[in-house]
């Protein structure tokens, strides 16, 4: 069924934007950022705020709500991050978790605990009808924007300068260093980015997903999947996995609803039995 | 190597494991005052018990990821299928005596252990934690799925424990429930420390340093791995036992991915590798959390959330830095 | 099967020490969730709670009440050690909250042992009621509003329906509830949906729903996806094909339902309560509620939450003070009184509650979005109870 393709496809590439900052961080910094769903959130609420209350244009907050996280990702990462990339992974994990219970329980007080929703334009609800299939607008919006995205990162990734560098710093940080390339700075705008791109994820998905104070604790656990099953060495392999998942998901809910719920894990733990770095991975042993 | 060689380097092998098993004074102290709160400190048994039972299911995880280095985000799945083991087990009359089913409950999960032992032995610190995470997930909405057999969300009614060894009926100011608990606690810690200065303890902190050199000496480097993965299952399986036995009660929250986040919070608190990281962690993080959620029942996650990052950067290192004694010759991180 | 000497000992000095602090204050254990996914629950129940203590002030027969409010994150085993916690070293004399089913079925035990009244204010599990005769609840059950709401359908012209609930519990209970009504009412049910509760996206299941083409969909989830839920509703056309949105009211929650856009006008549910509902008493709370929370509107958690309170004052007037567990159930069973939501009583044989249920459809009034109420089945008890009678 069509419809439930793009459905799929829409909600594998939200997955996608959400998850490939937390992929490139990994494999680039060997930094655990548990926290990367609290920038989720703080780009679905700043959309929120921005379109329900200040009553800006859902056009305007988008950018918005990419530029916002990756500034506070910027900032953080100059003022705690940084002091942490020597340091085990266990100090990594105890110290984004309590980051990301300190920014739930601080949205918690500020925004309340119910469920929050975006206006979204007219244009933006309801379907249309193309060759007889149902298609969902906002589902569109979401795969046009989250496809340019993916377009936009890989080509940066492969064909500039910046891309080169980062490629580099990815695959041994030492060298990378000792032929001149200021690792820091590649890392730092990377966070930032990856960082802007969750917040952008979290403004898309707020509709689709629900955006409430407990979407980082909610939704940690499909970002991990996504990260475990695409490999943390390229661009190309959390999207993969993320429409796989997307898909898989979908299309097993609608035609096997029995196991419906099992669906999403069982696919994740045969495929990393198969390929246990991830589907696109080159054998890294980390 | 020649009969007295290998004769020699055995007893010197058994000698280097007797003097770093010796209790030192630290150790005496904290169980003799684990001790002592059964009697001072009655009005606090409820919450002491609940920190045993949680210090018992990080001391098995500590025994995977301290000793033999598996990460594993979904231990609840042991701590799980051991708590509706007992439930059952008590529910339907199999299994009356309390301590029998704690052990058939521990058993159960050693077996489910071993059988999913296959999957942590390949991959990266992230497979592991995703399909230990994942067959965590998946046993919950079993568990939701037969509802009929779990209760599924409603939680396992109608459990009913019999008497401890059939004296000792629990009691609802947890008196005996606490009891019971640390007792279980204790002998389990026991035999758990026996393990880890043995020379199978040994075997596992060399192939927790660089496995393909363990296996270059020809350390069994899997047949060990199984070994431990399914010895922390059972213990896990006795720990979540233990909570519904004490708690007469179960529900699909065993399962959670919560219970086995916060495991993780817990052990990393207290330090991994030298077992009381767990315990000591347990009561810091269960105390802190109590102490907290009294003052502001709705935020309090926002204090604990800070304490876990200052202590972060001021250095875990620092503040366990007086458990240095214990940990003195284990050589723990 | 607990009957130790421990357990001897305990209740005996629970109860010396209760009788030796006759006059002193009365405590409330309000135990809520308030972290975690049901913390909108917690949020509006303790508002309640403590606007009807500020308006009723704290005082009853001589005794002064003091409410200690916990945490228990909606995780069952919390629940009980708190609840345990509460009876042994605070001595409360009620125990009240309890957000979801599983929370109040754990403590059940306890308040038989103990012998304290437990006032469940927000889980509807028909079961609960039953499995003390210590609890009183003055939330509600899933039946009650799913058979109304069947009712209400089979005589307005829905003939197929598409039941779409999550795989749980409590979503179980009200597509039975549902089924049975509508069948004796007439219709069919076409497709049976079960969605699992942790999805993030109803997309398949909407599809499916549609291509079953019914005249509507009946939806119960819990009150934390209902805005998602409703929002892909519209967003997937079936509303513009003509199919209803129907069910019981959790879906078009008050707390949420202003976010959730024009998406959802139209949508007919049945429910205890709409915070729009046309009489003084309610017009009273509802602007004493928003005015002490900063505009946040009331909904039917925090009725629940505001009738218990109700319910202990009124119990503890009835026995002048007295906390004696049998003599407060004694006062508590048959009383009646005027609540925001209606008249309401608790039923004497099952202490469960019996109110009015309201047909309403969400209208916009004024700029904001309501649950007008149309139509009106008066006096409901819990159907499941009741046909267990029969």
């Amino acid at each position: 069924m069509l419809t439930i393709l793009i459905d799929g496809i829409a909600y594998g590439m939200l997955l996608f934007v959400l998850a490939c900052g937390l992929s490139v961080t990994l494999g680039l910094m060997n930094f655990i950022n548990l926290a990367h769903g609290a920038f989720a959130m703080a780009g679905g609420y700043v959309a929120v705020v921005l379109v329900n209350r200040v009553g800006l244009s859902f056009w305007l907050a988008l950018p918005l709500a990419f530029v916002i996280p990756a500034i506070i990702g910027a900032m953080m990462e100059r003022t705690l991050y940084r002091h942490l990339y020597a340091r085990s992974h266990l100090d990594q994990v105890l110290f984004t978790v309590g980051l990301v219970f300190m920014s739930v329980a601080a949205v918690d007080y500020t925004m309340g605990s119910q469920q929050v929703f975006v206006q979204l334009p007219a244009m933006l609800q309801g379907q249309f009808s193309f060759q007889g299939v149902g298609v969902g607008r906002y589902r569109l919006l979401i795969i046009v924007v989250c496809g340019v995205l993916a377009v936009a990162l890989q080509a940066i990734l492969v064909r500039t300068h910046f891309g080169s560098r980062l490629r580099a710093a990815v695959d041994d940080a030492r060298t990378a260093r000792g032929l001149g390339i200021n690792v820091n700075a590649v890392f730092a705008l990377t966070f930032a980015v990856g960082s802007g791109l969750a917040g952008l994820g979290g403004a898309l998905g707020a509709e689709i997903l629900g955006l409430d104070p407990q979407f980082p604790l909610k939704f940690m656990i499909y970002f991990l999947i996504v990260v475990a099953v695409g490999g943390t060495s390229s661009v190309t392999g959390p999207l993969l996995a993320s429409l796989f998942l997307g898909i898989g998901d979908v299309a097993g809910k609608y035609y096997v609803p029995k196991l419906g719920a099992f669906a999403i894990y069982t696919i994740m733990i045969a495929v990393l039995i198969w390929r246990p770095y991830g589907l696109l991975s080159r054998h890294r042993g980390r | 190597m020649n009969r007295a060689d290998s004769a020699g380097l055995a007893s010197r092998v058994a000698q280097h494991l007797a003097r770093r098993a010796r209790w030192r004074a630290p150790e005496i102290l904290f169980w003799l005052a684990a001790a002592a709160t059964l009697f001072a400190l009655p009005g606090k048994h409820l919450i002491l018990a609940e920190i045993a039972i949680l210090g018992l299911f990080a001391l098995s995880l500590d025994l995977l990821l301290g000793y033999a280095g598996i990460i594993s985000l979904g231990h609840a799945a042991f701590f799980g299928f051991g708590a509706y083991a007992a439930g059952l087990f008590s529910k339907h009359g199999l299994i009356a005596e309390p301590v029998l089913a704690l052990l058939a409950a521990g058993a159960i999960a050693a077996a489910l252990g071993f059988a999913t032992s296959f999957l942590v032995l390949r991959g990266s610190d992230l497979t592991r934690l995703m399909v230990t995470l994942g067959v965590a997930l998946v046993l919950r909405e079993l568990a939701n799925r037969f509802d009929g057999l779990t209760g599924g969300a409603d939680g396992l009614q109608g459990v009913v424990m019999a008497p401890v060894l059939g004296r000792f009926a629990f009691d609802i100011g947890g008196h005996v429930g606490y009891a019971y608990s640390l007792a279980v606690l204790f002998v389990l810690f026991l035999v758990a420390r026996r393990i880890v200065h043995s020379p199978f303890g040994l075997a596992l902190g060399s192939l927790k340093g660089n496995p393909l050199r363990a296996a270059a000496i020809g350390i069994p480097v899997n047949g060990r791995l199984v070994g431990i993965y399914t010895f922390a299952a059972g213990y896990a399986g006795i720990a979540g036992a233990l909570l519904t036995q004490v708690t007469q009660f179960c529900s699909l929250d065993v399962f959670s991915f919560e219970r086995s986040a916060d495991l993780l919070v817990v052990l990393i608190l207290g330090g991994t590798g030298y077992l009381y990281g767990g315990l000591i962690g347990a009561v810091l993080f269960k105390l802190m959390q109590d102490w907290l959620a009294a003052m502001t029942p709705q935020y309090w996650q926002f204090w604990v959330g800070l304490v876990l990052v200052a202590v972060v950067l001021v250095g875990r290192e620092r503040m366990t830095a007086w458990t240095g004694v214990i940990r003195g010759s284990s050589g723990a991180r | 099967m607990f009957r130790g000497k421990w357990l001897a000992a305990g209740i005996a000095f629970a109860v010396a020490a209760g009788v030796t602090q006759a006059q002193d204050a009365v405590k409330i254990g309000l135990i809520l969730p308030m972290t975690g996914g049901q913390a909108s629950t917690g949020k509006q129940i303790e508002a309640a709670v403590r606007l009807y203590m500020a308006q009723n002030g704290t005082t009853i027969a001589g005794r002064k009440i003091e409410l200690v409010v916990k945490d228990d994150g909606a995780v069952p085993d919390n629940t009980k050690r708190i609840a345990q916690e509460l009876i042994v070293n605070d001595k409360v004399s009620f125990l009240a909250g309890f957000g979801v089913t599983p929370a109040a079925l754990a403590v059940a035990p306890l308040a038989t042992q103990a012998k304290v009244p437990q006032i469940v204010m927000a889980a509807g599990t028909s079961i609960i009621t039953e499995r003390s005769p210590y609890i009183a609840r003055t939330s509600f059950t899933l039946a009650q509003s799913s058979v109304i709401i069947a009712e209400w359908a089979a005589k307005n012209g829905i003939r197929k329906v598409v039941t779409l609930v999550s795989d749980y519990a409590p979503g179980a209970e009200a597509q039975n509830s549902f089924k049975e009504r509508f069948a004796a009412g007439g219709g069919s049910v076409v497709a049976e949906l079960k969605v699992p509760l942790a999805t993030p996206d109803f997309a398949p299941f909407l599809q499916r729903a549609r291509d079953a083409s019914p005249d509507a969909v009946f939806v119960f989830v819990p009150s934390g996806q209902g805005g998602t839920f409703a929002k892909q509703f519209a967003e997937r056309g079936l509303d513009k094909s003509g199919i209803k949105l129907i069910g019981p009211g959790d879906v078009m929650d008050d707390d949420l339902l202003n976010g959730m856009g024009d998406a959802v006008l139209g949508a007919v549910t049945a429910h205890l309560y709409s915070a729009s509902h046309p009489s003084a008493t309610n017009r009273a709370f509802v602007d004493a509620f928003k005015k002490a929370n900063n505009g946040m509107r009331p909904n039917f958690m925090a009725v629940g939450g505001y009738d218990g309170m109700h319910l202990i004052y009124e119990a503890l007037k009835k026995t002048k003070g007295v906390t004696d567990g049998d003599a407060l159930m004694g006062a508590m069973k048959g009383m009646q009184w005027e609540s925001p939501r209606g008249p309401i009583s608790i039923d004497p044989e099952t202490r469960d509650i019996v109110q009015n249920i309201y047909i309403r459809r969400v209208e916009r009034i004024g700029g904001e979005l309501y649950n007008t109420e149309f139509a009106t089945f008066e006096a409901v008890k819990d159907p499941v109870k009741a046909a267990a009678k029969k």
